[in-house]
């Protein structure tokens, strides 16, 4: 079975690499700073201890104060998993780097969340509505969409 | 890392238009295409001399019904399962589902239609040849079910294309399915070549 790393030693070592990315760690996720995002990923995806190479799930949430973005990552080579979050403030114009020059299989959920959510990822290659059609009015999954 | 524009991306002016045609589409479809159907009450007032006429013409017609498969949602399985052999839709000279609108005469649309959907059943039903009959399957066809408030679903078929039959249920049973077939015959059996 895949098992999940401990958060906060995790967290440890990317600080120790990346002073200032962490935000925040408890045992179910990494939170850091939406600008040292591709970073923080990068480091992750490239050190051989984690060798994170599978991004199974990216997902956002809305809480109304803030967004956060939500990436599942998983190394098939250590059957290992880590939970890695990003929060970004601004209500107008949301704006994330893009890992789908990490992880290919960001790209549709990027254009997901950037359809429903209406974060903007930033270096994403297409980014377009994916479900709902161009012309469409507003973010559908925002709180405060009607 | 820098990656390039994907080489298979249509371009952004068939999104745009494609966005222009749902868009214009909705705008045209708030209100119900009504349905009269008073005049099946009309028995009396039939030309007498094209009756025998009139009765050949829908006896053929009501025998040989060839479905379109429309199928969007989960009712689908329901059409299919109707179209086996426990329940055989074959018994009504329905024997073949066309997948071509050219060839088909009643329309089964069964299940959630949505709004970027929509411009194709639209077209759909206007490649097909005249006489031309719908049937709305299921709760979210005839009214958009539990998610008529969504953003993204038509509230009602009967919005987009007229409706003859509507059969409801979640998904109806294919006995449900059967006696709205049977009630598209009724239907068929009282047109009259005067009015087409």
């Amino acid at each position: 079975m895949t098992t999940a790393l401990n958060c906060e030693q995790v967290a440890k070592k990317i600080t120790r690499a990346l002073p200032g990315a962490v935000v925040a760690a408890d045992k179910a996720a990494v939170v850091v700073t939406s600008k040292s995002l591709y970073q923080v990923a990068e480091f992750l995806k490239n050190t051989p201890a984690f060798d994170f190479d599978y991004l199974t799930n990216l997902t956002a949430v809305d809480y109304m104060d803030y967004f956060e973005v939500i990436y599942h990552l998983i190394s098939l080579k250590h059957n290992h998993s880590l939970v890695l979050k990003t929060r970004c403030r601004d209500r107008d114009k949301p704006v994330v780097p893009s890992v789908v020059s990490l992880w290919r299989s960001a790209d549709f959920q990027e254009r997901e969340i950037y359809d429903l959510m209406g974060i903007a990822f930033e270096g994403h290659p297409n980014l377009k509505r994916l479900l709902l059609w161009e012309g469409f009015v507003g973010h559908p999954l925002r709180r405060d969409y009607l | 890392m820098e990656i390039e524009r994907y080489p298979m991306i249509p371009s952004n002016e068939i999104d745009a238009a494609e966005g222009l045609r749902i868009n214009s589409l909705m705008a045209a479809s708030q209100y119900p295409i009504p349905d009269p159907d008073s005049w099946l009450d009309e028995e009396l007032s039939r030309n007498v001399l094209i009756t025998t006429v009139d009765y050949v013409l829908d006896w053929a017609r009501s025998r040989s019904v060839f479905p379109l498969m429309f199928g969007l949602a989960c009712c689908a399985f329901e059409m299919i399962g109707t179209a086996a052999s426990r329940f055989d839709i074959a018994r009504f000279g329905m024997d073949i589902f066309r997948w071509s609108p050219r060839q088909a005469d009643l329309m089964i649309v069964a299940g959630t239609l949505t709004w970027k959907m929509a411009p194709a059943v639209k077209l759909v039903y206007e490649q097909m040849a005249e006489p031309k009959w719908v049937i709305a399957m299921g709760q979210c066809t005839i009214s958009g079910g539990p998610f008529r408030e969504s953003y993204s679903v038509v509230p009602g078929i009967n919005r987009i294309i007229p409706v003859d039959v509507y059969v409801p249920g979640c998904p109806p049973r294919p006995e449900g399915l059967l006696h709205g077939i049977s009630k598209i015959h009724e239907k068929i059996i009282k047109e009259s070549i005067q009015k087409a």
